[in-house]
């Protein structure tokens, strides 16, 4: 969540604290940092710079689950012309819109309602936030019964309402909407709380002026909020883009894939444990990474253009 | 007409309150009432204690991986991120930029490769193993959240520790420590957060039904029994698997909000 920032590496020069025999303790100071930073470096070294490398290395090679590998050329490749593949990259993309709109919409709503220290608005703030802490597999299960239990309080009110039974999980389309709406129940809190520091920053004498001069609430909202918001509202949109084309925990559980709801990573997952080649599988993840990066790098561009 | 507005606030916050809380509360009640709680209202729970390996295991399988996860999380960004703010050591802008390249890289990516990785180490199929890559996936929030707080110590409270005779280990160690505990607090949260909740990692890397960590073993109670799920046991799985979350993170609930203002985020 921190991708965004601009790597700033402005550690201080701490200058030695005893001017006698600097060099000596220059030196140790270099030692040490190289010793308390190792672990880290050694971490990241084996779990992230060489998987990789690795995962480059098995694109180009006809790597099965079990048994010995040999390189193949781009062969790995032709999975991304898969019809399964193509599939799953059109149901990814229509997914990550949706969330994204109605996240964003719903969130923003959220922020601007609890923004402001009223009697009861700390107990709103921990409630919407509540759902973040419990885990998205967790989430997807307790949705899972909420959706195929005839007695559930979901079915329960739609019934109320006069909808009769509704089938959450049965089509392409209504489980896209179900999953939507989970989502957005578990994940609007978080956002809420990423624009709320966004609104709080915004100084109260803008707000003042604007009043000062005639304008009114939408006006306010649309001229002054939302311009201010924008690096904010985009650093939002950033990871909840990034999150819901990696989907994976919410449509593994709750549909396993049918009605043409498999995501991209599922599309992964089926190729490296259920046709148990890993080489097809790291090619589609080559591909998928190269996309997030110029995602991100494009929208880091853009984010940094607006802060200035 | 501001008192009606507030008043129209008020009933819109309170309804949201509770379509917020109605999910996990009707949770809660199913899993202790209906025919199959019995009259105790223990049913549920006593059928997902005797499932698979048995709910024991699968909750000392999560707490091995969030331990490991948080121990290896805490101590490398502690020292690491000391080093950063404090130590001028050869690669250390190679190692930041790397660290933080772990964001731009979604490691669902990458965990066919990890999946060999780990067979190769020998950690195949290992709770360790899983929470070592756990804590490597927190390593940039953890290294930055470190760094800002080393950096937002006076340099002055180091060197009376120095001149008083520490080495730098010692006061780094007696003295450091104390101020950046926050962070290090909000850093433990994130890491126990995100291990005790994870579900694909261990859903690949684990292979054996008794090293299972939880959300993988209900993911096996709702998806194994073909056509007739037990939903009293999986709301009761649901209830075990997120009160620890819930509970810990209302206590702990500035430090999550710290980790949000202390400008990881803002950039």
């Amino acid at each position: 969540m921190v991708s965004l920032l601009p790597p700033r590496v402005s550690a201080p020069e701490t200058p030695a604290p005893a001017p006698r025999r600097r060099g000596s303790i220059a030196r140790g100071r270099r030692r040490l940092g190289i010793a308390y930073a190792a672990p880290m470096a050694v971490l990241v070294a084996v779990f992230f710079v060489i998987p990789l490398g690795l995962m480059l290395w098995m694109s180009v090679s006809h790597w099965p689950l079990v048994g010995a590998s040999h390189p193949n050329g781009v062969e790995n490749y032709d999975a991304l012309s898969d019809p399964l593949f193509l599939r799953a990259v059109w149901f990814t993309l229509k997914y990550t819109l949706v969330t994204t709109v109605v996240l964003s919409l719903v969130a923003f709503g959220l922020a601007l309602l609890v923004q402001h220290d009223r009697r009861g608005t700390g107990f709103a703030r921990t409630v919407f936030f509540l759902p973040s802490a419990v885990g998205l597999a967790s989430t997807s299960l307790l949705f899972y019964g909420l959706f195929n239990t005839d007695s559930s309080a979901l079915n329960h009110l739609v019934d109320f309402l006069g909808f009769g039974r509704v089938d959450w999980l049965g089509s392409g389309g209504n489980a896209l909407g179900s999953a939507v709406g989970m989502i957005t129940w578990r994940f609007a809190g978080f956002y809420m709380l990423i624009l709320m520091t966004g609104l709080q920053s915004i100084d109260p004498a803008l707000y003042e002026a604007a009043r000062i001069d005639g304008a009114n609430r939408w006006q306010i909202l649309w001229r002054v909020t939302l311009p201010l918001l924008r690096p904010t509202l985009a650093l939002a949109m950033v990871l909840s883009l990034t999150g819901s084309l990696l989907a994976f925990d919410q449509f593994f559980i709750l549909t396993g894939g049918r009605h043409d709801t498999a995501t991209v990573v599922i599309d992964i997952y089926r190729e490296a444990f259920l046709s148990q080649d890993l080489g097809r599988a790291a090619a589609v993840s080559v591909a998928t990474l190269a996309v997030l990066i110029v995602v991100n790098v494009a929208q880091l561009r853009l984010i940094r253009r607006e802060g200035k | 007409m501001n008192r009606v507005r507030a008043a129209g606030l008020h009933v819109t916050s309170a309804a949201l309150v509770v379509l917020f809380l109605l999910p996990l509360l009707w949770t809660l009640y199913s899993s202790l009432t209906g025919r199959e709680a019995g009259d105790s209202g223990t049913g549920n729970y006593r059928r997902l204690a005797d499932y698979g390996s048995g709910l024991g295991t699968y909750l000392v399988n999560t707490t091995v991986v969030a331990l490991v996860a948080v121990t290896v999380t805490v101590v490398a960004t502690t020292l690491g991120g000391y080093a950063m703010a404090r130590l001028a050591f050869p690669g250390r802008t190679l190692l930041f930029l790397v660290t933080l390249a772990i964001l731009m890289v979604p490691y669902t990516t990458i965990l066919v490769p990890l999946y060999i990785l780990l067979g190769w180490l020998g950690l195949q199929n290992s709770l360790l193993g899983l929470g070592l890559v756990m804590a490597v996936l927190q390593l940039p929030f953890g290294l930055f959240m470190m760094r800002n707080s080393f950096e937002a110590l006076p340099v002055e409270l180091e060197e009376a520790a120095l001149i008083d005779g520490c080495s730098i280990g010692g006061a780094l160690r007696r003295v450091l420590l104390r101020g950046v505990l926050p962070g290090v607090v909000t850093v433990a949260l994130f890491s126990f957060l995100a291990a005790w909740n994870e579900f694909v990692a261990p859903l690949i890397f684990l292979t054996d039904g008794e090293k299972f960590t939880l959300p993988v073993a209900l993911f096996n109670l709702q998806s194994g029994s073909l056509g007739s799920v037990d939903f009293g046991a999986l709301q009761a799985g649901v209830v075990v698997s997120a009160l620890p979350c819930v509970a810990v993170f209302l206590v702990l609930q500035r430090y999550y909000v710290r980790g949000f203002t202390s400008g990881a985020l803002k950039g």
